[in-house]
């Protein structure tokens, strides 16, 4: 397939391989501890399980699965709030499919379809305002989710929600920002990243200057990574260079892509419509704040937090889950007391269970765990 | 000549359903003229069969029941129709039976156009044509709008086993080698791309077919088939899975063998999909002893549904019900049955 076989062909992740190998040798630090090298992204996290690199890399490099999926982080008190808002009367709630199965405090939206209420699979938000335009008699509402990749579609959409003069369009934002959490991550007591795999959409977005803190302030390297397999290992490849030589940099691999000052279109419809929240609870990790967005005062008519009446109750995470753990590199995902048993990609106890990006899930799927014998 | 009774409505109600003579309209009409054969043509209740005629196939009788409830009705490449009768053929003959009979039962929603039922109907009398079975008893129901979703059907099949065949999931060996007989995924593909939500400008067909003679030339190449399943719902990583599970045995796969069309491969890349969780409705998997692995592949390729037929794997040492599949680095990964429904990934 053009464009995509050219980023999977073996012998170049071979060379790459042999590459990784060799370089490892030349860094002192790894002989006392692996390097932990943090995807942040869950597109990587899929990726690296999907074509099994982490088996393939030498034991000197150890992956830690970041934070980096927007379903894995959302926090049960929202998808309880989702629930409040689509099973009132009326209501067409529409989600894109991998939130269907997020558990909430009781259940998830999956199951609130099961018993009655219209909830709809949409593959973009404005496939939601098409459906607000045919039902104008229902009030749609777009759960809105994702880092700063999904963003621009959903400001885009508010404002042609807007331009069109459509009445019975609602967005429910849970829109997030990766910045905030990366930061969170590095000022962690526990924090011991060498180094950071970039997510490679949010980048097309933001580009590349908004992490520049990484070097400067926590003198670490972060290189944008594309999702391709030869992507996710050439990135690691520039990232053991840049540890050999002591340097510190954000660096690009994905350029084919990633413009260096991001998309100001974009950039310019997010900043129309969004304005950041004072703070925003993520699933495992707790409230950071400015870690999310939310609707400006001029586009309020649209905001679902505001027209409907929603819970909006923080919800622990169940006691035994330590996807907050797993999600700071911690502890990896089988050595969770609950992973494989009570929870499982059928019957997800925490959230990084539930999408194939988040972690757990991906080890559940692809690892090579012996889940019998855990 | 007894005179056929003509359905002159254009859409369905109620009274279709209702016993009387709009029922009977319809029966007539659509069902018996089309399908038309002795046994169905008699109105009784049930479907005669002499023994005797029945013992020339074989010792054993293979029975089966499945029900289709698809969305669109219509797609490229096929219908509900044409699926509710390859799917049942395809149920018996991985047995390595012969199909010969079907019921249909419907379940039609009120307000469904003739038009469009009769075109499923005609489609079911030239899939079963084409497959040499007949559709010899029936059931129609009809529901208040709002209640079904346009048309359900069932069909249940019976054939014939002929002696000395003996597939069950259970037979695998360790050392067997696994066959597809050619692409995965395109029915699956098919439908998502035709629900329209994806707004894909790809050209995607379901794989819908028969595929008793191709299980026959395969019997005549290899009697000796270990396991044979149809990978419709769950798609090849299920039947694989069920194989592992049922013989407790591993199962290990080669990426790089699996057939998988482009525009297949390029959905599953845009949604985070998974192909070999695709349903097919034309497609068999197969563990087969590795001494008649090759000459089998060659049979099946001799065969208009088995020309794209491959060797993607082998059954192997290590923990059983386990499906491993390598990927084109080396790599390994676990290929479970499907989890729910597949999902797209949000990006």
């Amino acid at each position: 397939m053009k464009f995509v076989d050219e980023f999977r062909d073996p012998d170049m992740a071979k060379s790459l391989l042999d590459k990784i190998n060799q370089i490892v040798k030349e860094i002192p630090r790894c002989q006392q501890r692996p390097l932990q090298i943090m995807e942040v992204c869950g597109g990587h996290t899929h990726s690296i399980f999907r074509y099994g690199l982490e088996q393939l890399l030498p034991k000197e490099i150890e992956l830690v699965h970041g934070p980096g999926c927007p379903v894995c982080v959302l926090p049960m008190g929202r998808v309880d709030d989702c629930i409040a808002i689509a099973e009132q009367p009326n209501v067409i709630f529409t989600t894109f499919g991998d939130a269907m199965r997020v558990p909430g405090s009781k259940k998830s939206l999956l199951q609130a379809k099961a018993g009655g209420a219209d909830i709809r699979m949409v593959y973009s938000p404005m496939d939601a305002l098409q459906l607000a335009k045919k039902n104008p008699d229902k009030q749609v509402v777009f759960f809105g989710l994702g880092f700063e990749t999904t963003m621009p579609s959903t400001a885009l959409t508010l404002l042609q929600a807007k331009k069109e003069g459509v009445s019975n369009f609602y967005l429910f934002c849970n829109h997030i920002t990766i910045i905030p959490t990366i930061k969170a991550i590095l000022d962690s007591p526990d924090m011991t990243i060498d180094g950071f795999l970039g997510p490679g959409h949010v980048s097309m977005i933001i580009g590349q200057k908004p992490y520049e803190f990484i070097s400067r302030h926590y003198q670490r390297p972060l290189v944008i990574a594309g999702f391709e397999p030869l992507d996710i290992l050439q990135s690691l490849y520039m990232l053991l260079i840049q540890i050999r030589d002591e340097r510190a940099e954000i660096e690009n691999q994905y350029t084919r892509l990633v413009p260096e000052s991001g998309n100001r279109q974009a950039l310019q419809a997010v900043s129309e419509v969004f304005e950041l929240r004072e703070f925003f609870e993520w699933r495992g990790l707790g409230s950071i704040d400015h870690s999310g967005v939310q609707i400006r005062q001029s586009f309020a008519q649209y905001d679902a937090e505001r027209h409907f009446i929603v819970p909006n109750l923080t919800i622990a995470d169940p006691k035994a889950c330590q996807c907050g753990e797993v999600l700071k590199g911690a502890i990896k995902p089988w050595q969770c007391k609950v992973f494989g048993k009570e929870c499982t990609p059928e019957t997800p106890l925490g959230a990084l269970m539930v999408s194939t990006e988040g972690s757990c899930s991906a080890y559940y799927a692809y690892g090579k765990i012996d889940v019998d014998n855990l | 000549m007894k005179k056929t009774r003509k359905l002159h409505a254009s859409h369905i109600n109620m009274s279709h359903g209702s016993g009387g003579k709009a029922m009977r309209d319809l029966i007539e009409d659509l069902f018996v003229s089309c399908f038309d054969n002795p046994q169905l043509n008699a109105l009784e209740d049930q479907a005669r069969f002499d023994l005797q005629s029945l013992q020339q196939y074989g010792e054993r009788l293979a029975f089966t029941t499945d029900s289709y409830v698809v969305d669109p009705l219509f797609f490229p490449g096929g219908n509900i129709g044409t699926l509710a009768v390859n799917g049942t053929i395809n149920d018996l003959a991985v047995s390595g039976a012969k199909p010969l009979y079907l019921s249909c039962g419907m379940i039609i929603e009120e307000g469904m156009p003739v038009s469009e039922l009769r075109e499923i109907v005609q489609s079911m009398k030239a899939a079963a044509d084409l497959a040499g079975v007949q559709i010899v008893t029936g059931d129609t129901k009809v529901v208040p709008h709002g209640k079904g979703d346009k048309l359900f059907i069932n069909t249940t099949g019976i054939g014939v086993i002929p002696q000395g065949i003996e597939i069950s999931a259970s037979r695998s060996k360790v050392g067997d080698k696994v066959i597809v007989n050619g692409y995965i995924g395109d029915h699956g593909a098919a439908i998502l791309n035709a629900r329209g939500d994806l707004a894909l400008d790809v050209s995607l067909e379901t794989d819908c077919q028969p595929l008793h003679e191709l299980m026959s030339v395969m019997l005549a190449a290899c009697p000796d088939l270990h396991a044979v399943r149809d990978a419709s719902r769950g798609g090849v990583a299920t039947v694989l899975n069920e194989f592992a599970e049922s013989a407790n045995v591993s199962i290990r796969l080669d990426e790089s063998c699996i057939p998988v069309r482009n525009t297949v491969r390029g959905v599953c890349e845009i949604l985070g999909l998974d192909a070999l969780h695709f349903a097919n409705e034309g497609k068999l998997v197969a563990t087969v002893p590795a001494d008649s692995a090759e000459a089998l592949l060659h049979a099946m390729q001799s065969h208009p549904a088995g020309r794209e037929a491959a060797i993607i794997g082998e059954v192997v040492e290590g923990p059983a019900g386990r499906v491993v599949i390598k990927t084109g680095f080396g790599g390994e990964r676990i290929l479970d049955m499907l989890v729910g429904e597949q999902l797209p990934r949000i990006c």
